[in-house]
């Protein structure tokens, strides 16, 4: 299926990119056949996750997914102009399903894409990590997403039905790793859940309406949790499952025990960087899949 | 035993009904959150930054709360450094706290501080930060480019290049490692 992932880069000077991709060693370039060809290194955020959906849509045997891209150091002018692009350009965006990454919360933008996604027919399959997830969650609108990727600590804040931020996440809520279940339960009680939640942690959860329907904590490989760019890495795999035609719950549970694998066969230290397991991505997938 | 009861839950009441001395400043963006903070404790100011009541949310929102009775004297200090607030409002009670406990792992050479949703990783050996991780906000990945590869008294302060919760929840980490660690 036809997919969109939908982010910034971090960096200032890089401009509002949509159309196709390709992974090159560690180096993402998009736009390839065109004049105005962008390069950016992989090491974490959108990059990380455009990276490993490439390498896992490679060994699906399917196209790689699309991109919307703009550069964002944390003002929100590229989150801006990529929110205004999509308003703007909706009858163009026909694809089966989008990822939303990471981009400035904004209720007022995320509501107007929202809306206009909502009205395709069919709609397209929605899935929200980072920013854009707590933009969803902030916005009220959480239930109309497919699929939410949080972490632990961002599980807590979609069960805090007054965070306006995980930073704000509050006290009675701290300890969020061994309290999971109970906050899977709250978020869907209060409605600031997505209808499938993937819950990364020292324990993967998948959820679809508020029922865990699979838990997965091996290969536990801790020298994951510092690295930055690993759920971005899930959520890359995700993407491309999904973009495969798998269902969704399926999916997640694919997604989680390959990255699983990507770190037991990468053998890392807290010092790598996401781009140090693309290598072993192929390897971690097929075993999954085997 | 009653006794203690009432009077925890006295103070609770009591709490309810008192009026806070605390005002609020409120801007448009985390970016001059930030760098007002920043200003304010360097002249000496008691402030902190806090989550902003429902009704005056806009989006990755914070807000700096400031003791009312400094007012003039903030402003004035504010207006000098051209952060003048969008809007200056007393606190209720309501205000959210943010997240003050840290997470630390230990990894043997590595040592782990997680601040709310935001972790930063060093490497003891040589106290070069190798990884920054977690968060939501676009100022992140930034962020971790900058800081990864550097040695934990050279690296900029998070405050001074993040714009966002997630920026400053980074700093908050970025603290706690020096403080943990230091040279």
């Amino acid at each position: 299926m036809s997919w969109l992932i939908v982010g910034s880069v971090p960096r200032a000077d890089f401009p509002l990119v949509r159309g196709d991709y390709r992974l090159q060693g560690d180096t993402l370039i998009l736009n390839g056949e065109h004049a105005d060809e962008q390069r950016i290194r992989v090491a974490r955020g959108t990059p990380a996750l455009m990276a490993v959906a490439a390498a896992a849509a490679e060994v699906l045997g399917i196209p790689a997914p699309q991109a919307l891209v703009a550069g964002d150091v944390g003002t929100g002018e590229g989150s801006r102009a990529v929110y205004a692009h999509l308003v703007d350009n909706i009858d163009q965006i026909d694809h089966a399903g989008l990822t939303f990454h990471y981009l400035l919360p904004d209720i007022a933008w995320h509501n107007q894409v929202l809306w206009a996604l909502e009205a395709r027919n069919p709609a397209p399959l929605l899935v929200a990590d980072a920013g854009f997830m707590y933009a969803a969650k902030m916005s009220g609108y959480a239930a109309h997403y497919d699929l939410f990727t949080p972490d632990a600590g961002e599980m807590a804040f979609l069960a805090d039905e007054v965070a306006p931020h995980p930073f704000y996440t509050r006290g009675f809520l701290l300890q969020e790793e061994d309290r999971v279940p109970e906050l899977i339960e709250r978020a869907y009680a209060e409605e600031n859940a997505a209808r499938h939640l993937l819950v990364k942690g020292k324990t993967d959860y998948v959820v679809a309406q508020g029922t865990t329907v699979a838990e997965i904590s091996a290969p536990d490989v801790p020298a994951m949790e510092p690295i930055g760019g690993t759920g971005d890495s899930l959520t890359g795999l995700v993407t491309a499952l999904l973009a495969s035609g798998m269902e969704i719950t399926q999916a997640c549970h694919t997604a989680a025990l390959t990255n699983r694998h990507l770190g037991h066969l990468a053998n890392p230290t807290p010092a790598f960087g996401v781009a140090d397991l693309l290598p072993f991505l192929r390897r971690a997938l097929e075993r999954t899949l085997e | 035993m009653i006794g203690f009861l009432r009077n925890l839950f006295g103070k609770e009441d009591d709490a309810k009904r008192g009026v806070s001395e605390k005002g609020l400043l409120l801007y448009h963006s985390t970016g001059e959150v930030i760098r007002a903070e920043t200003l304010l404790k360097e002249a000496g100011v008691a402030v902190a930054v806090k989550g902003p009541p429902p009704d005056l949310r806009q989006g990755c929102d914070m807000v700096i709360e400031f003791p009312l009775l400094e007012e003039m004297r903030i402003r004035e200090l504010l207006e000098q450094a051209g952060l003048a607030p969008m809007r200056v409002a007393a606190a209720q009670d309501h205000l959210l706290e943010p997240v003050s406990l840290y997470h630390v792992k230990d990894f043997g050479d590595y040592l782990m501080v997680r601040a709310a949703n935001m972790k930063i990783t060093l490497d003891k050996r040589d106290r070069r930060i190798v990884n920054v991780s977690g968060g939501g906000c676009p100022d992140v990945p930034f962020l971790a480019e900058t800081l990864v590869g550097k040695v934990l008294d050279q690296a900029p302060e998070p405050r001074s290049l993040g714009r966002t919760l997630c920026g400053y929840s980074l700093q908050l980490a970025f603290e706690e490692l020096r403080r943990r660690c230091p040279g």
